[in-house]
């Protein structure tokens, strides 16, 4: 299939030759489960239940009103201890659900035991999806009803799933398009049904064309896998659309917007998997990596395990860690807490050690002009950089800074070492504080 | 895991940088020089070397100067532009220059050029051409006085002493000059004629700006604009094309002087009107101007242009709605 590629990008090391090869395993049953009320985009949960609450492995235990949001489920069977403010990835404190399992695994009644989505309509498919709690895993944990409900004038004709997994070190997806090709179509399937749309495309870099040859065994015509160069950020939603499809999101806009839906393939995984077990979004993959892992993997586990079990899963650091990223090294978030619990957006956790973790004084900018070349969306992050470091919102707004989708590609590429993404943010973050004013 | 926690860096992505910085960016540039450097050398003898010495330490000094008194840390030295700047302005002088001349050059270089507007990054005008400038317009005898080479490619000897005057073969054709002969290509090519120290030898620039563009530290577009209008203009006056471009400095300025990256256009289309411009004033100077050679002005010109180049051309932005 053509391919059209994006302007732009980077080439970091990739790294994933480090946990790649190991399959998929879960991990003991954690002796407390942190789950945070805010797990998604969108509104935050309340939590349902109280302490002291018995709970069952799948029940709701928080909701909200609100159309952007997903409900959070028990894990698994046992007592509520606490609800309480705990350290959410995204470095603030959140109000949480702590579970202490009783190791029973007792499933709550409720659940539906058979599901065969054939035979359900697309609207009853959205409203499983939301109550299922499912939302993007490839990180940034949009929910899913949402992106799969378009307003009745958007024309939907393409369902992509990503499976292009730019960020180095994460395997995550290479191991569920091995391991779970089944259901990654599967849930391809029920996406398109749900939609009403005819053609479905896998996306994926050309670093794991061995996952390609493998999900090429289950497909029909009604799906295609385009093979798509290795450059970072090639997972974003508007360059994988532009890369396949050549239409380009406009500035705003959604994928939407051009006809499009994507979602990552470890969603396809979660939603094939609810179908067929009746259990909502209870766990997911993880990949723990990082040179300074003893031994990297890639671990099924329950959301809400504090990272220091995934850690301890892993084979614990090889010397003093240095930075605990959740996410990928571009775009994750450092972490200073070891009980941080796994959210429905954490991919991986990739550990540096102190020495691994680099810290640079900048120095003044030399107008190179790499951070424009490497920019996919055609942005200059230095002049948007230097508005915002004088103040000047107005000027950065005009000249696109709301476009920027943050991948870093500038910052990971700057010879004088600056900061560039980190003062688009504070602009992003004043601009939009303004608006809701 | 507690003790731990105190110890873990919480910082904004991305996380992983790339390792080449400004100083790197630096030290490609003199590597690629010194090929070209060492020929001047041994065209024009030992005490170039002298010269190209003293104008880099000189630079290094000045910019320490200025650093002290602009309370800045000394470390910046360690990004290795003063060095480039010291060799680039040694490498446009005339051979035989007095031991002062690259002394006052680098000073004009450095503090007039680069530290009054607040150091690296903030000059608009290459700092070694501001120095060449200064020089020119202060001592036109002095940085006109030209040297046959010493030594010379082809078995051929230098039928003048090195201590008799001579002509660049721009000015040789430009004011048709009598009793003088205009090289081959082959010798224009090498570079064992009269000219400024490192700007003969078009063969040896070449390599170090096809090196510099393989290590992705100057974009191709300018040297191939630059030149390319050059060619163009020679033929549209009847000017033979391999003759402007071997001859002068072109080679000199398009691979390492309009490719600086704080004073030329931060776009790819600005850097390639950059190059066109530059081989457009280039032209105008050698044909009109009273110099022979119209390289150092023809890219001042430009650099003065890039922030009006700047703020008209934009990249086109991902999603714009085209009009």
């Amino acid at each position: 299939m053509k391919i059209y590629g994006f302007k732009g990008g980077v080439h970091p090391p990739e790294k994933k030759e480090l946990s790649k090869d190991v399959p998929i395993t879960k991990i003991p049953l954690p002796e407390r489960l942190l789950i945070l009320t805010i797990q998604h985009t969108g509104a935050p949960t309340t939590p349902l239940v109280k302490a002291k609450d018995h709970v069952f492995k799948g029940q709701k235990i928080g909701d909200a009103q609100a159309f952007v949001t997903a409900p959070i489920h028990a894990p698994t069977s046992g007592t509520v201890k606490r609800i309480a403010l705990f350290p959410h990835p995204n470095g603030r404190n959140v109000l949480g659900i702590e579970i202490e399992p009783d190791g029973k695994e007792e499933i709550f009644p409720d659940i539906p035991r058979d599901l065969s989505w054939q035979n359900l309509s697309p609207d009853e498919i959205k409203k499983r999806i939301r109550e299922a709690g499912i939302v993007g895993l490839g990180g940034a944990a949009f929910p899913t009803h949402v992106k799969i409900s378009p307003p009745p004038e958007k024309k939907i004709d393409t369902v992509i799933l990503n499976g292009a997994e730019c960020e180095p070190y994460l395997t995550i997806d290479y191991r569920l398009m091995l391991e779970k090709p089944q259901l990654i179509i599967e849930g391809l399937r029920i996406l398109m049904y749900a939609l009403g749309v005819k053609k479905g495309i896998i996306g994926i870099e050309n670093n794991k064309k061995d996952a390609a040859e493998v999900l090429r065994k289950y497909i029909d015509r009604d799906i295609e896998i385009a093979i798509l160069p290795t450059k970072y950020p090639q997972g974003s939603e508007k360059h994988l659309i532009k890369a396949i499809l050549d239409r380009e999101v406009p500035s705003g806009g959604l994928p939407l917007d051009v006809g499009v839906v994507v979602n990552n393939v470890g969603t396809a995984v979660a939603i094939a998997e609810h179908f067929k077990t009746g259990l909502p979004l209870i766990s997911r993959g993880v990949t723990v990596t990082g040179e300074n892992i003893n031994s990297p993997k890639n671990l099924e586990v329950l959301i809400g395990t504090p990272v220091s079990k995934l850690i301890e899963a892993a084979g614990g650091f090889r010397e003093k860690p240095g930075k605990i990223i959740f996410g990928g090294p571009m775009m994750g978030i450092a972490i200073y807490d070891m009980d941080t619990p796994v959210i429905k957006g954490t991919s991986g956790v990739v550990v540096f050690s102190e020495k691994e973790t680099k810290y640079y004084e900048p120095v003044e900018c030399v107008r190179c002009g790499r951070c424009i070349d490497v920019c996919p969306m055609g942005l200059m992050p230095t002049i948007l950089a230097k508005y915002v470091r004088r103040g000047k919102l107005i000027e950065a707004e005009e000249l696109g800074i709301l476009d920027c989708v943050e991948c870093g590609s500038c910052n990971y590429i700057c010879p004088s070492r600056r900061p560039l993404l980190q003062w688009i943010r504070v602009g992003k973050t004043d601009i939009l504080a303004k608006k809701r004013k | 895991m507690k003790s731990e926690m105190d110890k873990l860096i919480v910082s904004s992505s991305p996380h992983i940088f790339v390792k080449e910085d400004v100083s790197y960016a630096m030290r490609q540039v003199i590597y690629a020089l010194i090929p070209a450097t060492l020929a001047g050398v041994y065209f024009f003898g030992l005490y170039s070397l002298l010269v190209i010495l003293v104008s880099i330490i000189s630079a290094v000094l000045w910019e320490a100067f200025a650093l002290i008194l602009r309370k800045k840390p000394l470390n910046i030295l360690l990004d290795f532009s003063a060095v480039v700047t010291g060799l680039l302005l040694a490498l446009t002088l005339p051979p035989k220059v007095p031991l002062w001349i690259p002394i006052v050059g680098s000073g004009a270089a450095i503090l007039l050029g680069k530290q009054v507007f607040g150091g690296l990054g903030d000059n608009f005008l290459n700092p070694a051409l501001v120095g060449r400038a200064f020089l020119l317009s202060s001592y036109p005898q002095i940085m006109t006085s030209w040297m046959e080479p010493i030594h010379k490619i082809g078995g051929m000897v230098s039928q003048a002493s090195p201590l008799t005057s001579t002509a660049t073969p721009l000015a040789i054709e430009k004011l048709k000059l009598t009793g003088y002969q205009i090289p081959s290509y082959f010798h224009l090519f090498i570079g064992d004629i009269p000219g400024c120290i490192g700007e003969t030898s078009a063969l040896l620039l070449l390599l170090g700006g096809l090196y510099l563009i393989y290590k992705e530290i100057v974009d191709w577009r300018i040297p191939l604009s630059y030149i390319s209008t050059v060619i163009i203009i020679s033929l549209l006056f009847g000017k033979d094309p391999i003759f402007q471009i071997l001859a002068g400095g072109l080679f000199l300025g398009a691979f390492f002087m309009a490719t600086d990256w704080v004073t030329t256009p931060l776009t790819t289309k600005g850097k390639i009107i950059f190059g066109i411009g530059a081989g457009f004033f280039t032209m105008v100077i050698r044909l009109f101007g009273i110099y022979p050679e119209g390289v150092s002005y023809g890219i001042l010109v430009m650099n003065a242009l890039t922030p009006l180049i700047d703020r008209t051309l934009k990249p086109r932005k991902f999603g714009e709605v085209r009009k």
